[in-house]
């Protein structure tokens, strides 16, 4: 049971519930007080001030965001004296804000810009700050640019740093006049802890940190003849794409986000997913291969629990946090890099085409995979496997760039040869994926019968907890498994660093005792990844995770041991898993960072 | 208040009976409501500025459900212009740490801090031995309570109560959102009182005493003495206890050197008073007095006919500038608009109207920053530019 309490707004009597800020109350009765500081997925810092709403009997107006509603509160959200103020606020922010809207890569999506135009800011009588201090733009990390100049304090990256992702690469230092945002001795975000996941991205308000965008290159490739251009897309793009060209959240674009790429010029449209299915396969082996090492073999040198490694973010956070753990990660490449080593080994061969002919680019909702694809390890192919990450913005922007008119393209089809997917390499966009995915297949392969789910869905590793926990019980194994017979497969699921570091924390002190453990750096997933769409939120992440399931539940075939384009590139191309082909092209190792 | 030029100097704060021992033993035998309601009937304000009833922050921290409890003492004292801490915490340490037992003994705290000035350190030495001597004596007395001195690191903003819990869980010194206040939800998580030393210090004149002997002094709404920080242009600089309610006529007429010009109340946060108001100001807590009202933390800056108000306004505008922590727009932009703005003005970038636009400025700063601070850094701008307009244009 809820209390009601009576309060009103603006003179018109509400009743809402008790414990409700005065933001969410107005809310409730279809008032949008505007906000800068405020995010959905963080704690109230209440500090841009813009929210400001008079109260009855008090002198001082109030922060809507951080004061909750009282017994009889009368509220005016829009009297003189909130309206004088709030425009002052955005004029003060103005007067510190790099305001060169045309020449910024937020243009068009900047939450000051937009209450700028709200209440038509048409002067700038303040004088104006930014000219007269120095301020340099951080473009040295390959995922992340950023740009104090047009920084306005709101510390939403920093609250994103520290809650969602307890990284806390961001931090504010100094006061007053020189407060600002910035990294440990004010270092370059490519040289400290940070992880590249994008999360500060996608939460900041401005353009103060923004991806960094490869669309010039990406254009160059397409438009040079000499050059085969492939083109993978991740499963997550496929559910957030939309929301970039108009859509709701959670509608699925797949088919059309295909003949997209199709009209824009790539020379193949490829999926990631075959590539996720893939690393099911080796990833689900090296697992059974580490479990029959500790059990049968009693070699205590195997390292359990085995980690995922398919979320470039999370790498890079155990690398500097928690080196001493780098054995238990899957030696697995993620399905990006994966795809990009065969693509011009496999694909190059299969196609009859150069390997230094091709240009690899993928699609996807994370800025850490551009990070990734840098990695020096990342040239198996014997060339750079993936040449440009765009994500799903950066796609979004080459399809208005190029005029197409997203609602009238009929969907299509992915072309053939690494094109094919499984319901199991969709979900791989969604927390809880990656593990549901290995289990649907390596429960089959232990024990030739399919996971004694419903549908094949395994309930208890999806959801948007935090950490998640499922055991499943291995009975009646095929022969060559006999060993585990009994044995309680432990694993765990965790999503948003702030999350893997409670897990790993526990695994540390001894008190977790998992066998596998699926690791996301981005709240929700991928799904939630610092490449998707802006805004993104609790309640947007649900709605992606519903589309990703559906995707899932829709296709033909659901477990990654059955696609047959992997089956068929086995057959010709890798002979066996963890054979000596995938090990040189699919599998990697890491690097211990320093940790500031 | 007549015109009688006398001002009523009074000497509980630093009269040293050493006789502290005797009053934590008996001030402890007495109840906590009981002691609440004395503090309560002597009407004293906290004298760090704000001047919330100290009585009402002890009982509401006091009917607070928590194992733990915390009592503070607010020793960062930065206003520039104000002095008074550093002499009570050297001259009369004992008296302070014992009003923070007895706020221990009521509110039900087994701990106390004092949040120093980190310009202070080297007072840590003594009164650490003050400290030392001070919990000799709660053991003797079988009473369970301890002080720790928790330095702070010489940022302002620390002063102000919510920042300076901040700064002791160890994060960056920025004032939090209230409610919840730290009666509730203070150091830890857990109520807090939070007191300025002076305040503690009249506690203890309180428990001493009893209310009425405090509350007979002073006027209505602003009862018992306060310390002053006088400085300046004034023939005898230095740290007077005086009866609260005076005019500031009467101050001028002791402390003044015969040309001055005006008086910042209430240090740089505070307001300046042009000779003209001098009769009209009285120093004390907002109430019903006629004429203006000058709450003070204590600081008296006076000011003779040789000084620029622009330069003054200028040197205030600027320590803001620097020491706003950085967190509102209103006063991170707003003090920084406010320095340029008069400046530009008296260059001739900016024509004199647009003293009126940092005016109108200056009352959305009050409106709408997060913290009592931040709410009163404007103060200085609008009444020296309010009375000194000419000075800031040529």
């Amino acid at each position: 049971m809820t209390t009601k309490i009576n309060i009103s707004i603006n003179g018109f009597p509400v009743k809402i519930e008790k414990g409700k800020t005065i933001l969410e109350a107005a809310k409730e009765e279809g008032i949008t007080i505007p906000t800068l500081c405020y995010h959905k997925d963080l704690c109230v810092a209440g500090n841009c001030r813009v929210c400001v709403v008079e109260v009855a009997g008090q002198r001082r107006l109030s922060a809507a965001c951080a004061t909750p509603c009282d017994e009889g509160m009368e509220i005016l959200t829009n009297s003189l004296k909130v309206r004088n103020s709030r425009k002052h606020i955005i004029e003060l922010l103005l007067a510190e804000h790099n305001a060169d809207c045309t020449k910024c890569y937020r243009n068009g999506n900047c939450e000051l810009q937009e209450l700028a135009s709200e209440y038509k800011i048409m002067t700038q009588d303040f004088i104006e700050l930014v000219p007269l201090k120095t301020y340099s733009i951080d473009m040295y990390s390959p995922s992340i640019i950023k740009d104090d100049s047009k920084c306005i304090r709101c510390q939403r990256c920093v609250r994103t740093c520290a809650e969602l992702q307890g990284v806390n690469a961001l931090t504010v230092a100094h006061k007053g006049n020189k407060m600002k945002i910035t990294t440990f001795f004010e270092k370059h975000m490519r040289d400290v802890v940070c992880t590249n996941c994008g999360q500060c991205v996608n939460h900041c308000p401005t353009g103060a940190l923004v991806e960094k965008n490869y669309i010039e290159e990406v254009w160059e490739a397409i438009a040079n003849p000499n050059k085969h251009v492939v083109v993978q897309t991740a499963p997550a793009v496929r559910v957030g794409l939309g929301e970039e060209l108009g859509l709701e959240p959670g509608t699925r674009v797949t088919g059309k986000m295909v003949a997209a790429l199709k009209r824009l010029g790539f020379d193949s449209v490829l999926d990631t997913d075959f590539t996720a299915d893939l690393t099911i396969v080796e990833e689900g082996t090296e697992l059974l291969t580490r479990l029959k090492r500790a059990l049968v073999d009693k070699d205590e040198t195997v390292s359990l629990p085995m980690a995922t490694s398919c979320s470039p973010g999370w790498i890079k956070y155990i690398e500097h946090m928690f080196p001493e753990y780098l054995d238990n990660l899957s030696t697995c490449k993620s399905p990006q890099q994966m795809f990009g080593a065969l693509a011009k080994t496999y694909y190059a061969k299969a196609r009859n085409i150069e390997p230094d002919k091709i240009v690899s680019v993928s699609i996807m909702p994370c800025t850490a995979k551009k990070f990734e694809a840098f990695r020096p390890e990342m040239h198996d192919s014997g060339y750079r496997d993936v040449d440009y990450v765009l994500t799903t913005r950066e796609l979004a922007i080459l399809i208005k760039q190029a005029g197409l008119d997203f609602d009238k393209i009929e969907p299509v089809k992915y072309d053939r040869l690494m094109g094919d997917s499984t319901g199991a390499g969709v979900i791989f966009g969604a927390t809880g994926g990656v593990m549901e995915a290995a289990l649907r297949t390596a429960y089959e392969i232990i024990t030739g019968r399919e996971v004694p789910f419903k549908n094949l869905n395994i309930e208890p590793v999806r959801g948007m907890e935090g950490v998640r926990e499922a055991t499943i019980k291995i009975e009646n194994p095929v022969k060559e498994w006999a060993f585990l017979d009994g044995v309680e497969l432990k694993c765990a699921v965790a999503h948003g660093l702030v999350n893997a570091k409670k897990v790993m924390e526990a695994i540390k002190s001894g008190k977790a005792n998992y066998h596998f453990i699926e690791f996301m750096a981005c709240p929700g997933g991928c799904l939630g990844g610092g490449g998707q769409p802006i805004p993104t939120n609790a309640e947007i992440r649900q709605r992606r995770a519903e589309a990703i399931y559906a995707e899932d539940r829709d296709l033909p075939i659901r477990k990654s041991h059955e696609n047959p384009e992997v089956i068929k590139l086995y057959k010709d191309f890798l002979i066996e898993p963890l054979g000596a082909k995938s090990h040189h092209l699919l599998h990697t190792k890491y690097t211990k960072r320093n940790r500031y | 208040m007549t015109n009688s030029h006398q001002l009523k100097r009074v000497d509980f704060i630093f009269r040293n009976e050493n006789d502290w021992e005797k009053v934590l033993s008996s001030t402890l035998k007495r109840k906590p409501a009981e002691l609440i309601n004395e503090l309560i009937s002597s009407e004293l304000k906290g004298r760090g500025g704000a001047g919330f009833p100290t009585g009402l922050k002890w009982k509401l921290t006091s009917e607070e459900k928590s194992e733990e409890k915390t009592i503070i003492c607010n020793a960062d004292e930065g206003e520039p212009g104000t002095f008074k801490d550093r002499e009570i915490l050297s001259k009369v340490p004992c008296k302070v740490l014992t009003a923070m037992a007895v706020c221990g003994h009521v509110i039900g705290a087994k701990k106390g801090f004092i949040y120093l000035r980190g310009e202070y350190k080297y007072l840590e030495p003594e009164l650490k031995k003050a400290i030392d001597e001070f919990e000799y004596y709660c053991k003797e007395i079988d009473f369970d309570f301890s002080i720790s001195i928790f330095m702070g690191s010489g940022a302002y903003i620390c002063g102000e109560e919510t920042a300076l819990l901040e700064s002791m869980e160890g994060r960056r010194g920025e004032p939090r959102n209230k409610p919840p206040f730290p009666s509730q939800h203070g150091y830890l998580g857990k109520p807090t009182v939070v007191n300025n030393v002076e305040t503690l210090v009249h506690a203890f004149t309180i428990f001493k005493y009893g209310a009425k002997k405090f509350y007979d002094l002073g006027v209505q709404y602003s009862r018992g003495t306060k310390l002053f920080s006088v400085s300046g242009d004034t023939p005898k600089p230095g740290i007077y206890e005086l009866e609260l309610g005076m005019s500031l006529q009467d101050f001028v007429y002791e402390f003044g050197d015969g040309d001055t010009k005006a008086v910042q109340v209430g240090g740089a946060s505070g307001f300046l008073v042009p000779r003209k108001k001098f009769k009209d100001a009285a120093i004390g807590f907002k109430g019903k007095l006629t004429g203006i009202s000058l709450p003070t933390g204590g600081s008296m800056m006076l000011f003779n006919s040789s000084r620029s108000m622009f330069n003054v306004l200028d040197n205030y505008l600027e320590f803001f500038s620097e020491e706003s922590c950085g967190q509102c727009t209103p006063c991170r932009v707003g003090c920084q608009q406010l320095l340029l703005g008069i400046k530009a003005v008296k260059r001739g970038d900016k024509p004199a109207v647009y003293l009126d636009k940092l005016m109108r400025l200056t009352e959305t700063m009050q409106l709408t920053a997060k913290c009592g601070l931040g709410q009163s850094v404007a103060n200085s701008f609008s009444s020296i530019v309010e009375n000194f307009r000419e000075e800031m244009i040529y």
